[in-house]
């Protein structure tokens, strides 16, 4: 650490503030690295080939990836209104969409269950359509889609805000029509905060089990096998899966993050 | 080339009301007023980012109060120059010209050469000075050969050492035949640039003219305030003569109407000492109150029995008559000097 001794006399407000704040950094990294250094890797290794385990962290990531793609086709207009226009019940909107960090996954599950079983109209529609939204991969999906949304509308509300709306108008005023400028300018520049709450939304399904458990217990997500096997083997068979799923989530989270902060050519003309 | 009739523009905390006003072909045409008073929300209306209330917008004759910007040829320049950040230079000057029906490839490179950007092309638009992004705003917008610029405060956000060049610029793009229509809130960049200038006070139009006539002959109250006005005293006109309150009367230029109105004399025109020619008709005995220094000039008040007289004068002058606060000296202005304003009620 360079030039520690003059921070330590400048700033020693903020080496206190770091030094209480590292505890929730060590609460992170502890218990993970713990479960990787006490993991029985022969076990991992062998897990590895289970094909059920396979099919489970695979589940995992396409429908959480399939959730996104929805959100993302109609999160992304709803995040840009929000960010561009100003109305009367706005703060009401957002917090309607924030609801589902609020609401506790089972409960979420269930309020999903009964909007998509086959009594309910949007369920029978589904059904006679040749859907079944329960116990399948349409339910898990349903359930990934209600808990990522509030992740990357918000991420994604906040990336247009970054963005000028001069930039827009002068675009416009120069011959270019909204869609040619909505993808040439606006989507180029939000870049960064679209992609991080991709991310995030997915991260989030890859996550779930509380509600995903209530509307598909099958097909297994890896949460759900996790828990699974936690229930009828024990921790010594449910901890091998455990440290596969992270490996997938971390490399896949530091393989879009490295991706995305290549460029670090946006940042809106503000 | 711009006409708007009866444009009425709602912008939340007050209205533009009823505006008309047209600006001709080649015109250099200034919008003045105080920060705050909607000039950019006039622009954005004119350009097409807003919708007017009411009224009508022309450009070149055809009314285009309903088409969406794009269809305009206008173009727009922000204060804050609003460069593309993720292109270069060239890269924003171009953005425009796929739109375009005919490209002519040889227009902007002549642009380039104009605003002398050759150098600069390469280049991401945040490694730029506050100039530099300005000429590069400027070449954008008149890369697509818009029929008219709207320019917003181009200069008042520039660091002083490139405002008489961006001044330069300006004035050649227009002697090049380019129509502006320039919003500002300094009404020195008017007289330096201006043919004729609209003066928006508090959401309405309060004169439009000749730049020479609005700084000498201000509407009313507002616009002399605003153009910087500041001897203002109601009178009663008889004839050659105007009384003051407090009895000082004084000699007007011709014959004007008779009634209660109110008179103005700029700063400028107030003379001391040596100034003060031989047949100079109103002269007074005035002592020095306060001198305080605006730029390169100082603006001196004097009391003249009742009134006080603010006046702007050269150290040099100071100097000369031994101008110093508590002092006594000769102080007037000519006939000439006294605009008579036309409005009856001399609030």
């Amino acid at each position: 650490m360079s030039g520690g001794i003059s921070l330590d006399r400048k700033f020693r407000e903020r080496w206190f503030m770091l030094l209480m704040g590292s505890f929730l950094v060590v609460y992170i990294i502890w218990p993970l690295a713990g479960m990787f250094f006490r993991a029985d890797w022969g076990l991992v290794v062998s897990t590895s080939r289970d094909s059920v385990v396979v099919g489970a962290l695979w589940r995992s990531i396409w429908t959480a990836a399939a959730a996104t793609g929805i959100i993302a086709i109609f999160g992304t207009p709803l995040a840009y209104f929000l960010a561009r226009q100003d109305f009367k019940g706005r703060s009401v909107l957002e917090a309607v969409i924030d609801v589902p960090i609020m609401v506790p996954h089972t409960v979420a599950g269930i309020a999903v269950l009964m909007a998509f079983s086959p009594k309910a109209p949007a369920g029978a529609m589904l059904v006679k359509a040749g859907l079944s939204p329960v116990n399948s991969h349409l339910g898990i999906i349903l359930a990934c889609m209600f808990v990522s949304i509030p992740f990357y509308v918000d991420a994604a509300r906040d990336a247009f805000h970054g963005v000028s709306p001069r930039l827009e108008n002068v675009s416009r005023t120069l011959g270019a029509s909204f869609p040619h400028v909505f993808f040439r300018i606006t989507l180029p520049l939000a870049k960064r905060g679209l992609v991080s709450g991709l991310i995030m939304s997915w991260a989030r399904g890859v996550s779930e089990f509380g509600a995903i458990v209530i509307i598909a217990y099958h097909p297994m997500v890896a949460p759900t096998l996790i828990y699974d096997r936690f229930a009828t083997f024990g921790l010594k068979y449910s901890t091998p899966i455990a440290v596969q799923l992270i490996l997938v989530c971390l490399g896949m989270f530091v393989v879009l993050r490295v991706l995305v902060s290549g460029k670090r050519r946006d940042g809106a003309g503000s | 080339m711009i006409r708007l009739a009866d444009l009425s523009i709602d912008l939340g905390e007050f209205v533009l009301d009823n505006f008309s006003l047209s600006v001709d072909k080649g015109e250099f045409f200034m919008v003045v007023g105080p920060s705050g008073a909607g000039k950019t929300v006039l622009l954005e209306s004119i350009a097409g980012l807003r919708h007017p209330s009411g009224g009508r917008i022309l450009i070149g004759g055809r009314d285009v109060t309903g088409l969406p910007p794009e269809r305009r040829r206008v173009a727009l320049v922000y204060q804050d120059y609003a460069l593309f950040p993720h292109m270069t230079v060239e890269e924003n000057i171009r953005w425009g010209l796929r739109f375009l029906r005919d490209p002519d490839p040889g227009h902007v490179e002549g642009l380039f050469r104009l605003l002398r950007l050759e150098r600069l092309l390469e280049r991401s638009p945040d490694t730029l000075s506050g100039g530099e992004q300005q000429r590069v705003a400027l070449a954008r917008a008149l890369a697509v050969k818009p029929s008219v610029i709207l320019l917003d405060e181009p200069i008042s956000a520039l660091d002083p050492r490139f405002r008489e060049d961006l001044q330069d610029y300006l004035s050649r793009i227009n002697r090049e035949g380019m129509t502006i229509m320039m919003v500002t809130h300094d009404f020195n960049e008017v007289l330096s640039l201006g043919h004729r200038v609209a003066v928006i006070v508090e959401g309405s139009l309060q004169q439009v003219g000749d730049v020479k006539t609005v700084f000498r002959e201000p509407a009313n109250r507002l616009v002399a305030e605003f153009v910087g006005m500041k001897n203002l005293f109601p009178s009663s006109v008889k004839g050659r003569r105007a009384c003051l309150e407090g009895g000082v009367s004084l000699v007007l230029n011709g014959q004007q109407r008779v009634g209660e109105c109110l008179i103005g004399i700029r700063p400028e025109d107030v003379m001391i000492g040596g100034d003060l020619l031989e047949d100079t008709e109103n002269v007074f005995s005035g002592r020095v109150v306060s001198i305080v220094p605006r730029g390169m000039a100082f603006e001196v008040v004097f009391q003249v029995e009742d009134l006080r007289l603010t006046g702007r004068m050269l150290s040099s002058a100071l100097v000369r008559e031994d101008v110093h606060p508590g002092g006594e000296c000769r102080v007037g202005f000519c006939p000439e000097a006294i605009h008579v304003f036309k409005g009856d009620n001399p609030i």
